[in-house]
């Protein structure tokens, strides 16, 4: 049963959810596109304000601990900024714009649920919750053939990796007989057998290709060229990062994934996503393509702490999680607004932001930033991320991983580069795509720069965030 | 405090020469001028203030510190450091810099504002690595001077010779140098996690992780990531790639940051962490570093022989001369170490010289290929003469600084590896040979093209005319840099004495 401290711990979820509806109910009464930014906007900051002083507890087959809360700041912080880029984005669209936001409320819901997940159903539950409305996001300017083609790409390929999940928890239900992580757990005593490994692989499986790891990286990159450009950093940030969580907190609870076989293969999942990643991307000229391979790599680092699997994975995946997500924020966050108000194709071509530095140099100077940060840099946030990358693989010792990690930082800088200097060549004689005039004072812009400088922030000063989320990771 | 302004003031001038393109062209260059002397004044104050002699008896070897804390959570600080080495290579910075701003006076004339927040910032940056005695901190200067050299080479660099672009130049720097810096940091991390694990203490700190006892299987392995980020940056010979073509693309600030400064950063790194933190192992290492060394010295110079592009050849000479102080570093001797910060500093005068000269002939006219030079000498007053007291200090001549630099190397480095110094002397025969080449292709020989061009104004004069003196006042009395940097050298010249006697010692008992 719910007691009313579990209500109290279901907050920010119950806030979310309720926004939803009321967003629904609002559109079916009288449409109007600002309106229901706001609403969305409203409660997901609602929702972030009541964060801290929700209390962390455990109600029905859910566990909302230091982790769970830490994933749901992150995770309301990037819905709100999509919320935010989403709405200039959208004004230019021909055909229903409300709906966008009720389905980004559903998919926030749902993603809140499954950090917080301690039951396998549960944990099916909230990633359906949170892939069906992308599904639609992804579709949304479906009079465009690449969106609707990302769209059912990302449906079909979707659909095979939950069967994939769900096969998986079938095996460990037939031999643990429990669906809770707790039970699972404590049903293990000796070493696993083949159909627990076997129901464990096809997890991971099943995951993994949510995180784009390589081999299951195909639908990436149209994926990310075709969706909307809000739709591609919702499914860059937000989804991504929910389902790490939650496959980070599997591997904690389960014993079974510290099994010698399935290490292997995690350390050989994590080497082929993090150099496979930065391959592909060497040659892209679509920007969207580009960050989509950008982010295959940098899920790939991350495994390096699902492969080490103690408390400071925990704490690294927590700092590497905010440098991604504001890093990566902030790069969509550009091309979204270049292609604001959107007119049929977003602004995507590397050719389109040539000589971008001596026009717009600002917006130049945030985009810059955030290369710099995707590139780990000193004295961006993306560096401390690397760091402690690089760190926690030091400590435990595991040498192929961080050569992986240096090789494949090596070969990313290349493209990194490529695009920045792309940004201050000389700016050629014809009539480009840009931002419209006021960008600055309008909030995207303002939340871009804001972002940026936050970048600069956590990367000269990172204390305070490492000691929030080592607080986090602890409790 | 004044060593965290002699970092700041850099980034800060940096800042203000992109905003000052509002005032007008010449408001960025007047700024960047001013914190560069700024810069080379007040490190010219603390060297007049500061005794030396002193240091040696006192407890701490540091003339100036400064720390506090940064990241406590890896017991990382903000922990600045000065000793006559580090002074003295910040002095040069400052006046390097200044150089660098002035002989871009003309040359650089778009995006003024961008391009000396550029400037500044790789100076900044450089100053850091010198001063930085925290290993995270160390890195992160490392790692960020890359960028703005970067942006200077892709920018404003030149597209010269065959197929080769400035961007690609540029990415193939940044790429050699940022891969080769992730090396070193992975190892500076192993060293700390040993540290932990030995003690339970985390910490970056140089003085904290002097002693660290690393098992025996790793430290080579650790001490070579340290290596090879140092020998990207000298460069040693087989990483050296990125060299001529980053030389050779970059503008003429570019290039003479790149060879005056930024290679220094390289020995000064083996130096100050390389051979102190891995005694033992860089004992054991010495011979394979001095036959990288001697291949360097001769691989250098033969290609430096056979280069078409002016300012590739002296990129080439940069390679031979870089030889000399990898060998005299690993030689271990005190004399030797001197000789390899002497030859540093004139280095860094010598190869500026005729880096801004093939700027400035460059500007007269409008190539660097020597193919289409020669007979300049009739052509242009006085910057002929000019070249010859380079080349001249380049190859080594007597009374110039080069020369008794090298001379204390090969002195040095005798008693310890007497067959290295023979071959090592060869590359002064073959510097003499590049340098008459040099001399010959661009100013005597037929005349390519008539007419007089113009000669040098007050500007270039002045340039030229420092750098001269500087070359030979340390040629002729350098006991000032020796005194400044004796405790320095005596140090690490102890430090590698024990790595060798303990070498001995192993060895002994494996025998």
């Amino acid at each position: 049963m719910l007691t009313a401290a579990d209500l109290l711990t279901l907050l920010p979820l119950i806030i979310v959810g309720a926004t939803a509806v009321v967003a629904m109910l609002v559109i079916a009464w009288r449409r109007h596109h600002a309106g229901t930014a706001l609403i969305a906007g409203t409660g997901l900051v609602l929702a972030l304000l009541v964060l801290p002083v929700t209390s962390t507890g455990s109600p029905p087959l859910m566990q909302v601990d230091g982790l769970a809360l830490m994933a749901a700041t992150l995770i309301l912080v990037s819905a709100l900024v999509t919320v935010i880029l989403s709405h200039h984005y959208l004004s230019g669209y021909i055909g229903p714009r409300e709906e966008f936001y009720l389905l980004l409320l559903c998919a926030t819901a749902g993603a809140l649920g499954l950090v917080a997940s301690d039951h396998l159903a549960m944990l099916f539950i909230s990633l359906e919750l949170l892939s069906m409305p992308l599904y639609g996001m992804l579709a949304y300017s479906f009079r465009a053939e690449r969106s609707l083609e990302a769209g059912i790409k990302y449906l079909l390929l979707s659909a095979a990796a939950t069967a994939f999940l769900l096969f998986g928890m079938a095996l460990i239900y037939a031999r643990t007989g429990h669906l809770d992580l707790a039970g699972i757990a404590g049903a293990l005593a000796g070493a696993p057998d083949a159909w627990m490994l076997a129901g464990a692989a096809l997890m991971i499986v099943g995951l993994g290709f949510k995180l784009s790891v390589v081999p299951f990286h195909l639908w990436t990159p149209d994926v990310y060229q075709g969706g909307p450009a809000p739709a591609t950093i919702f499914l860059a940030t937000v989804s991504k990062l929910a389902v790490f969580v939650v496959l980070l907190r599997l591997v904690l609870a389960a014993p079974v994934f510290h099994n010698e076989w399935l290490q292997a293969v995690i350390t050989v999942l994590a080497l082929l996503t993090m150099l496979g990643g930065n391959l592909l991307a060497l040659f892209q000229s679509n920007l969207k393509r580009l960050l989509g391979y950008s982010s295959v790599a940098h899920f790939g680092y991350l495994l390096v702490a699902i492969a080490v699997g103690n408390t400071l994975a925990i704490e690294t995946t927590g700092v590497y999680l905010v440098t991604y997500l504001v890093t990566t924020l902030a790069a969509f966050g550009v091309v979204t607004l270049i292609s604001s108000p959107f007119g049929g194709e977003d602004a995507d071509g590397l050719p389109l932001y040539r000589g971008l530095f001596w026009r717009r140099p600002y917006l130049a100077a945030v985009m810059t930033v955030s290369f710099l940060s995707l590139a780990g840099i000193p004295l961006t946030a993306g560096f401390i991320g690397k760091f402690y990358v690089i760190a926690l693989g030091v400590s435990d010792s595991r040498w192929w991983l961080v050569g992986g990690v240096v090789a494949g930082s090596a070969i990313g800088l290349y493209y990194y580069l490529r695009v920045m200097v792309t940004l201050y060549l000389p700016e050629p004689g014809m009539r480009r795509r840009d931002v419209t005039n006021d960008w600055g004072s309008r909030l995207g812009g303002v939340t871009l720069l804001a972002l940026a400088v936050f970048i600069l922030v956590l990367g000269i000063y990172p204390a305070p965030m490492i000691d929030w989320v080592q607080g986090l990771s602890i409790g | 405090m004044i060593l965290v302004w002699l970092i700041v003031i850099p980034f800060l001038g940096g800042l203000l020469c992109w905003q000052a393109d509002r005032w007008g062209e010449q408001a960025p260059r007047w700024i960047a001028l001013g914190t560069m002397l700024f810069v080379l004044v007040i490190s010219l104050w603390l060297w007049g203030t500061g005794d030396f002699a002193l240091q040696a008896e006192a407890d701490t070897p540091w003339l100036l510190e400064w720390r506090a804390d940064w990241i406590p959570r890896f017991g990382i600080e903000i922990h600045l450091a000065m000793d006559g080495l580090s002074l003295i290579l910040v002095a040069l910075t400052g006046f390097l810099g200044a150089l660098a701003v002035l002989c871009s006076w003309h040359e650089i004339g778009n995006r003024i504002g961008f391009f000396h927040l550029n400037l500044l910032w790789i100076l900044g940056g450089v100053v850091g690595v010198f001063l930085a005695l925290d290993l995270f901190l160390f890195f992160l200067f490392w790692e960020m001077m890359l960028v703005p050299m970067y942006f200077l080479i892709a920018l404003w660099g030149h597209s010269g010779s065959a197929g080769q672009t400035r961007i690609r130049a540029a990415t193939r720097f940044f790429i050699y140098t940022q891969a080769s810096g992730l090396l070193m940091l992975v190892a500076i991390l192993a060293l700390v996690f040993i540290h932990f694990g030995n003690t339970g203490e985390l910490s970056f700190s140089y003085e904290v992780l002097l002693n660290t006892e690393v098992p025996e299987a790793i430290a080579p392995w650790l001490m070579l990531g340290f290596f090879v980020a140092f020998a990207v940056k000298l460069p040693v010979v087989p990483f050296h790639g990125w060299l001529p073509d980053a030389h050779a693309q970059a503008p003429t600030a570019g290039s003479v940051d790149l060879a005056g400064i930024l290679l220094k950063t390289a020995a000064y790194g083996m130096l100050r962490f390389a051979l102190p933190l891995f005694p033992e192992e860089s004992a054991a290492f010495a011979p394979v570093a001095m036959v990288l060394g001697l291949v360097g010295i001769v691989y250098g110079a033969v290609l430096a022989c056979g280069q078409q592009d002016i300012k590739r050849l002296i990129a080439y000479t940069s390679i031979s001369h870089m030889g000399f102080v990898l060998i005299a570093i690993y030689s271990g001797s005190e004399l030797a170490i001197q000789g390899a910060v002497v030859l540093m500093v004139a280095h860094a005068f010598s190869s500026a010289g005729l880096f801004i000269l093939s700027g400035q002939l460059y500007e007269r006219i409008h190539t660097r290929d020597m193919r289409i030079m020669g007979g300049l000498w009739g052509r242009i007053p006085t910057l002929p003469g000019f070249t010859l007291c380079f080349v001249a200090a380049s190859l080594g001549m007597p009374a110039t600084a080069n020369f008794v630099g090298e001379f204390m190397i090969l002195f040095g480095t005798f008693p310890t590896a007497p067959v290295v110094v023979v071959i090592a002397s060869t590359g002064l025969v073959m510097a003499a040979i590049y340098s008459l080449i040099l001399m010959q292709r661009v100013h005597f020989g037929p005349v390519y093209r008539q007419g007089a061009l113009a000669g040098p104004d007050w500007r270039e004069y002045g340039m030229m005319l420092a750098l001269l003196a500087l070359v030979l006042l340390v040629g002729l009395y350098p006991q000032p840099l020796l005194d400044t940097t004796a405790v320095m050298s005596g140090t690490v010249a102890e430090l590698f004495a024990g790595g060798v006697e303990s070498l001995a010692e192993t060895t002994g008992e494996v025998r």
